[in-house]
């Protein structure tokens, strides 16, 4: 075995697309440059905010500033970080019961036709209710625990991925399916060796959608009812007008989301290698 | 295997196919007898749609016929299919991204357990060095060129040993170069392997190339119109192409499908 098809002997017209990676890595697409660009956007952004602050006067507590957002980072760790950490339980929490009850019905579905049309249209209903309103209620049914929060976060990551997934089974090639009649596979073996394969860079779509939007969930819910919480910081900051502290709960709760969404954008690079997506934020 | 040594490699009488649409009923294929002999190498020739890729199927149990009857090897499609005395090629090469070559290769033993229960008379890593592409078994198929793939997918059909090469325009979707390049190569496996191959084209130059017999189909509802014995020696040879017997299958194959259409 040589060290890879590139370096293998390569016969005549057919060569022409057995090493499509070296050509393009060139300095436009070049990652250094990419994060060194996005850095320059964000540092702009931030000094244009402070600028603006500084010359028009406005008050501490109507907006704050980025320095003084920073300074709250720092003086406040402590507060952020114990009110983050049951944000994250109920997102992470959220995010694996919703996506792992989607998927389940989702095979179900490309499975049993029945079932489909049962369940498809209750699933759709309940996205329909606004997730605002299910909060309260809940609430009063789950109690004031994590329950109601992991379960608003699941609702909410449920439906994308549920959608994607059903997608992502059914697109099997007809061709890839004749393939496999020909070779008398099983379901099950169509389902391990084609669906499933088929179906994962749908499901990792899916999966960056979810993990916003089961921070999201989480924090909504927590504004229902809670005395904990980035939601619970960020109610609290507000009424008390520490500006900063909102904007600092803010940054974190963004900053979150952003390491929620990069795990799932590696573990796609490295479970689905055969459709790269480039997802950087 | 209730499969027979000695039976016709298929043997077709008076299929017929219809396919039921919400506004009547398409007729696609129409009385087709045919036998084919074990080792022959026959071509199905005609224009597009006409019907040959659904004849092709039939052969391969993937749809069953409304009318008529077919057997592979003296048993049914259905039976040749689960015993692997068939293998196919299709116009794409259907190769699972996720899979190296030589994974692709060596799906069909994975699946029903085949290669735990049989002994393949070539390994995977064999049949990609019969197919030309020795040194790109971890390759993927994204890192491969279309020629490349479908060289896979012939490796792929041929690793459960079957018994009958069943191919669907396998070349049709690659330029002129490409294309002549893999007819020689799938003239040079096909010279070492000695398996029956029916194989479905649009291109007449093609079909006389390769092929011992040449079936021309007329557009749909497709019926033979006609069958050309190739009498050209094996090896055949690029330079084949120039001389006067080649052009006059060429001419009478031509005449043959403007006749049928």
């Amino acid at each position: 075995m040589t060290a890879g098809p590139a370096a293998a002997p390569v016969r005549g017209a057919e060569a022409a697309a057995a090493s499509p990676v070296a050509s393009r890595a060139l300095d436009r697409d070049n990652p250094a440059r990419r994060t060194l660009l996005s850095l320059l956007g964000i540092l702009a952004v931030l000094a244009l905010w402070q600028a603006v602050m500084v010359v028009f006067k406005v008050p501490h507590f109507i907006a704050a500033t980025p320095l003084e957002t920073a300074g709250a980072l720092r003086d406040q760790a402590k507060t952020l970080a114990i009110n983050a950490w049951p944000t994250i339980l109920e997102t992470i929490g959220g995010f694996v019961a919703g996506n792992v009850i989607a998927i389940v019905i989702a095979i179900g579905f490309v499975h049993n036709r029945t079932f489909r049309h049962t369940v498809y249209p209750l699933a759709v209903a309940v996205r329909t209710l606004p997730i605002v309103a299910i909060s309260p209620i809940l609430v009063l049914l789950l109690g004031n625990g994590y329950a109601p929060k992991i379960a608003i976060a699941a609702l909410i990551t449920f439906f994308p991925t549920l959608v994607n997934m059903v997608d992502g089974l059914n697109a099997v090639d007809a061709q890839a399916q004749e393939l496999m009649h020909v070779l008398s596979a099983t379901k099950w073996e169509v389902f391990r060796y084609l669906r499933w394969p088929t179906s994962l860079p749908y499901l990792f779509s899916a999966l960056r959608i979810a993990s916003t939007a089961s921070l999201l969930g989480a924090i909504v819910a927590e504004w229902i009812g809670s005395n904990k919480g980035l939601g619970y910081l960020i109610l609290a900051a507000t009424y008390d007008y520490r500006t900063p502290l909102l904007y600092a709960t803010m940054a974190v709760a963004s900053a979150l989301a952003l390491a929620l969404f990069g795990v799932i954008s590696l573990l796609e690079n490295y479970l689905v290698p055969w459709r790269r997506t480039g997802g950087t934020p | 295997m209730s499969v027979m040594v000695d039976a016709p490699a298929i043997e077709l009488g008076d299929v017929g196919m219809s396919f039921a649409l919400p506004d009547g009923v398409l007729e696609v294929l129409r009385g087709i007898t045919l036998t084919v002999r074990q080792g022959e190498f026959v071509s199905l020739l005609g224009p597009s749609g006409c019907g040959k890729s659904t004849l092709l199927r039939v052969i391969a149990d993937i749809l069953p016929p409304t009318q008529g009857h077919a057997a592979v090897l003296g048993a049914s499609p259905a039976e040749a299919r689960r015993t692997r005395a068939l293998g196919m090629v299709f116009q794409q090469p259907v190769l699972l991204p996720w899979l190296s070559a030589e994974e692709n290769v060596a799906l069909p033993l994975r699946i029903g357990g085949w290669g735990a229960h049989h002994t393949p008379s070539a390994s995977p890593e064999a049949l990609l060095r019969l197919v030309g592409l020795e040194g790109f078994n971890r390759a993927h198929p994204r890192q491969l060129s279309g020629g490349m793939q479908q060289r896979v997918a012939i490796a792929r059909a041929l690793v459960s040993d079957p018994k009958v090469l069943l191919m669907d325009e396998p070349f049709g979707a690659l330029d002129a170069i490409t294309r002549d390049r893999l007819n020689e190569e799938l003239l040079r496996i096909w010279g070492q392997v000695r398996r029956t191959v029916v194989f479905v084209t649009h291109s007449i130059a093609e079909a006389v190339y390769l092929s011992m017999r040449v079936v021309v189909m007329s557009p749909r509802p497709a019926r033979i119109r006609k069958i050309v014995e190739i009498d050209l020696p094996y090896p055949r040879q690029p330079k084949m192409k120039d001389t006067p017997e080649f052009t006059r299958y060429s001419a009478e194959l031509r005449a043959a499908l403007e006749d049928a259409s």
